[in-house]
């Protein structure tokens, strides 16, 4: 800890000072500061592996692949982020992007007019799942994972009578914009997203999130409106979601009612991996994104480490432990070391 | 909503202190009941602006109750609360802010996991462009802010959990200051501060005082009472007693006991065999300071003092639910307890307040409840023989008046005093020779609790050692042979012979501690 006599305006600060400082906000930030370093880390053996299975470094083609493959998986996280502040969580999201991956193949096709006015409905469609959650959970004052595995239940259901069996398209000029599978262009999202992040967090309604998150009372005494934020982190992680259900869509191309299932676990694997706290209040967006990626790439990395598909399972599960055990004592360390 | 202020002329009801015309915050005749247990009985207070008004009294005498109504913690169920003359019906703490009334609880409103600049600047944060909040300007804004009511000694830039509680508390302070109320209400502001600090806040209240803010505090510590407050409001059972500008300490404990109609208490009569039973020698944990006791077969021995002042953790830390400094003997036996499975071995039974958190399975059956740590003599090879757990039961229930329809009642069905009964006559079948019974009365009813003070005088007949802490002062003065008062985790007195309550909030207030 540093002491603090040191002089108050801007000017004449030690350079001790500065260092106590940034020190300060590192261990502050140390599960995020984690996270980077796995992805990192990742890539890393990515890349090892990927040269000396094939004799060539990864290309563009690579990295336009896997960010790609990323993107549902940033956005599912994100929105899984945004409620995990609040010390809720939100098992709906798989469904969600089961109904806007469906709707998604159904009707993003047949030109820009049609495919932009399908875009914004199915996200607002999202966004009013998530709103009904919020609602349930805050004003009905019932437990998230009940309300959530509820509404997840509901959603896949929604998904299979609109796509009865997996089929649609989605037009290549719309994939081409947003995940265009030659170039890394969709790394632009990425950047968005994190910098949506950085505002979010600098806005009166991220700080609401994460104070409830912290202790609601508290945050309640402190004039945060609880229950409207509640219900706003939901309806935007549905929006997330059903984003995420239409970069799914996208990146395969066609629909499948029941392709987004998996993304309520794994997203909430992203959001543990980026280091965002299970009990709320604690975390970064931008951990979340991390984490998405880590999980993408870990599943070419298996391929190239010759793991058959069958036990791949198995090793993610496995990494997942391990990866969660081993940043939270390098975490600890960070924050010990001061 | 405010409703239209009470037309001119009406008069105030009268007070013994000096009335001022404009007052700044009022609560008028209030009365709130929880459950059947009445808090406040038509009780009154007044507070006018440019002073520090202390609202004094016993534990359970309504004070916090009074202090939760004014903040808009709680409701009243009757009575009239007034701002600046303005009648007002609060829903929340925020609302009774934004009609200037600032409330800092005892149990502390920030938010842990933020720094303390976020936590100071909630929705106040410096904002650039687009109203973007600039987070990296916050700990020298917090800072300032800091520095300007005199707090040097808090890092703006550092997780609120990472701070010591002084500390919080002083985030905490400067968080109600800096909304520039006009009622500050400091719930036992000191409780947590060392001396420097309580200097700190006194030059703070005296200051916003000066500056024409009403503010009303609370204080276990007599000193503190007259060195600050303008004027004191003493509480007794649940209604004001008496409003004064000068009171002498006498006066105030005189007025904080008054002459209570006594319940009938069955008083100890033999004096208790000698053999020291449970020696601790200067125990300390976190809130507790070298507190060195010793506890003879067939004794009551009463933990007074006011509440806070260490009694739970000397608890806990006999019944090796907290790490403790410090040595226990037991029947001359060194012994440490790391856990309550190590003190329960050492025949020591802890009876906690809290019977849900704290020992009872309320789903489970009464006969489950009492046979849990005699498992092994109620089975046989590890199966349980129904009857000889039924007999176990049935005995007990039958000794202690347990009002239970039949054994394999579940026990959350039963009233609280009888679930205080289940737990006494588990320990009682475990054979525990050493009782910790914490407050076991709270919530109890008259009846129950006469059953409960006839079987603690029983069991000390019995031989049984019995530490008795009751939130209750009289209940002590009544049921203990010895009593030893604790004051800030320290014991302050020993008090023996015919002890009054009078003696132990007396000995709770004062300073200086005494041979």
């Amino acid at each position: 800890m540093l002491e603090r006599a040191e002089p108050l305006r801007g000017l004449g600060r030690s350079a001790g000072w500065v260092a106590a400082r940034r020190q300060q906000i590192a261990a502050q930030n140390a599960p995020l500061v984690v996270a980077g370093a796995l992805l990192v880390a990742m890539l890393v053996i990515y890349i090892v592996l990927y040269s000396v299975s094939l004799g060539s470094f990864p290309g563009a083609f690579e990295a336009a692949s896997i960010t790609n493959h990323a993107m549902p998986l940033c956005l599912a996280a994100l929105g899984q982020t945004l409620v995990i502040l609040t010390r809720g969580i939100d098992l709906s999201i798989g469904g969600m992007m089961d109904v806007s991956n469906s709707l998604a193949a159904l009707k993003l096709h047949g030109g820009f007019g049609v495919e932009a006015l399908w875009t914004v409905l199915i996200l607002l469609i999202g966004a009013g799942g998530g709103l009904l959650n919020g609602v349930l959970v805050a004003f009905g004052r019932l437990q998230p994972i009940l309300v959530t595995l509820g509404t997840f239940s509901i959603f896949q259901g929604v998904a299979l009578w609109i796509l009865p069996s997996p089929g649609g398209h989605v037009a290549g000029g719309y994939t081409n914009f947003f995940l265009d599978p030659k170039a890394p262009s969709a790394l632009v999202w990425v950047v968005i997203l994190g910098l949506a992040w950085a505002v979010l967090r600098r806005s009166r309604l991220g700080v609401n999130i994460y104070a409830i998150g912290n202790d609601e009372n508290a945050a309640r005494a402190n004039s945060v409106p609880v229950l409207r934020t509640k219900v706003l982190a939901y309806a935007l992680a549905g929006l997330l979601a059903a984003g995420a259900g239409i970069a799914l869509a996208t990146t395969t191309t066609g629909g499948d009612a029941t392709a987004g299932d998996v993304f309520t676990l794994s997203s909430i694997a992203a959001v543990v991996v980026g280091g965002v706290s299970l009990f709320g209040g604690r975390g970064s967006g931008v951990g979340a994104l991390c984490g998405a990626f880590v999980l993408t790439l870990l599943v070419d990395v298996l391929f190239f480490a010759n793991i058959d598909p069958l036990f791949q399972p198995f090793y993610q599960g496995l990494f997942l432990v391990v990866a969660v055990g081993a940043s939270t004592l390098l975490g600890r360390h960070l924050v010990r070391r001061r | 909503m405010s409703e239209p202020a009470q037309p001119a002329g009406h008069e105030p009801r009268q007070a013994t202190g000096g009335q001022p015309r404009d007052a700044a915050l009022e609560g008028i005749d209030i009365r709130k009941s929880y459950g059947g247990v009445v808090a406040l009985d038509d009780a009154t207070f007044r507070a006018a602006p440019g002073e520090v008004h202390a609202l004094v009294g016993e534990n359970g005498a309504g004070k916090s109750t009074m202090i939760k109504a004014l903040a808009g913690v709680i409701r009243p169920d009757e009575g009239q609360i007034r701002i600046r003359g303005e009648d007002v019906r609060l829903r929340s703490p925020e609302h009774a802010l934004r009609r200037g009334v600032a409330t800092v609880f005892q149990e502390l409103t920030l938010l842990p996991r933020m720094t303390v600049a976020e936590n100071l600047l909630i929705g106040r944060e410096p904002r650039g462009h687009g109203r973007i909040i600039r987070r990296l300007e916050m700990p020298d804004v917090a800072a300032q802010l800091l520095a300007e009511h005199g707090v040097e000694s808090v890092d703006a830039g550092e997780l609120v959990e990472n701070l010591a509680l002084a500390q919080q508390q002083l985030v905490e302070i400067v968080g109600a200051v800096m909304r520039e109320p006009s009622v500050l209400i400091l719930d036992e502001p000191t409780s947590a501060l060392a001396r420097r600090e309580v200097e700190w806040l006194f030059g703070l209240v005296r200051r916003l005082r000066d500056q024409g803010t009403c503010v009303v505090f609370t204080s276990h510590r007599w000193s503190e009472v007259t060195d600050l407050a303008d004027r004191v409001t003493v509480f007794r059972n649940g209604t004001d007693v008496g409003t004064q500008e000068q009171i002498s300490e006498e006066e105030a404990v005189r007025l904080m006991t008054g002459r209570q109609v006594s319940t009938a208490y069955v008083e100890p009569e033999e004096e208790p065999e000698r053999e020291v039973v449970l020696e601790a020698r200067e125990l300390s944990a976190s809130g507790l300071h070298g507190v060195s006791l010793s506890l003879h077969a067939g004794e009551v021995l009463g933990i007074g003092g006011l509440e806070g002042q260490g009694q739970r953790e000397l608890f806990h830390a006999l019944y090796g639910l907290a790490p403790a400094d410090g040595e226990i003997e037991i029947r001359g036996e060194r012994k440490r307890l790391h856990n309550p499975r190590e003190a329960i071995a050492a025949g020591i039974a802890f009876i906690p307040q809290d019977r849900k958190a704290e020992g009872l399975l309320l789903p489970m059956s009464v006969r489950d409840n009492l046979t849990l740590p005699i498992l092994r003599r109620v089975a046989a090879s590890g199966v349980l023989r129904p009857a000889a757990e039924r007999g176990a039961a049935r005995e007990m229930i039958d000794r202690l008046h347990i009002d239970a329809r039949r054994p394999g009642q579940p026990v959350g069905t039963l009233s609280g005093g009888n679930q205080q009964k289940v737990l006494l006559g588990r320990w009682l079948l475990a054979d525990s020779h050493i009782l910790l019974l914490y407050d076991v009365t709270r919530g109890v009813d008259v009846a129950t609790k006469q059953d409960i003070y006839s079987l603690i005088l029983d069991l000390a007949r019995e031989g049984r050692a019995i530490l008795f802490y009751s939130s209750d002062t009289e209940e002590i003065a009544h049921l203990c042979h010895r009593v030893l008062v604790l004051r800030e985790g320290a014991i302050a007195q020993e008090l023996q012979g015919e002890i009054s309550s009078e003696e132990i909030i007396g000995a709770s207030f004062r300073e200086e501690t005494h041979a």
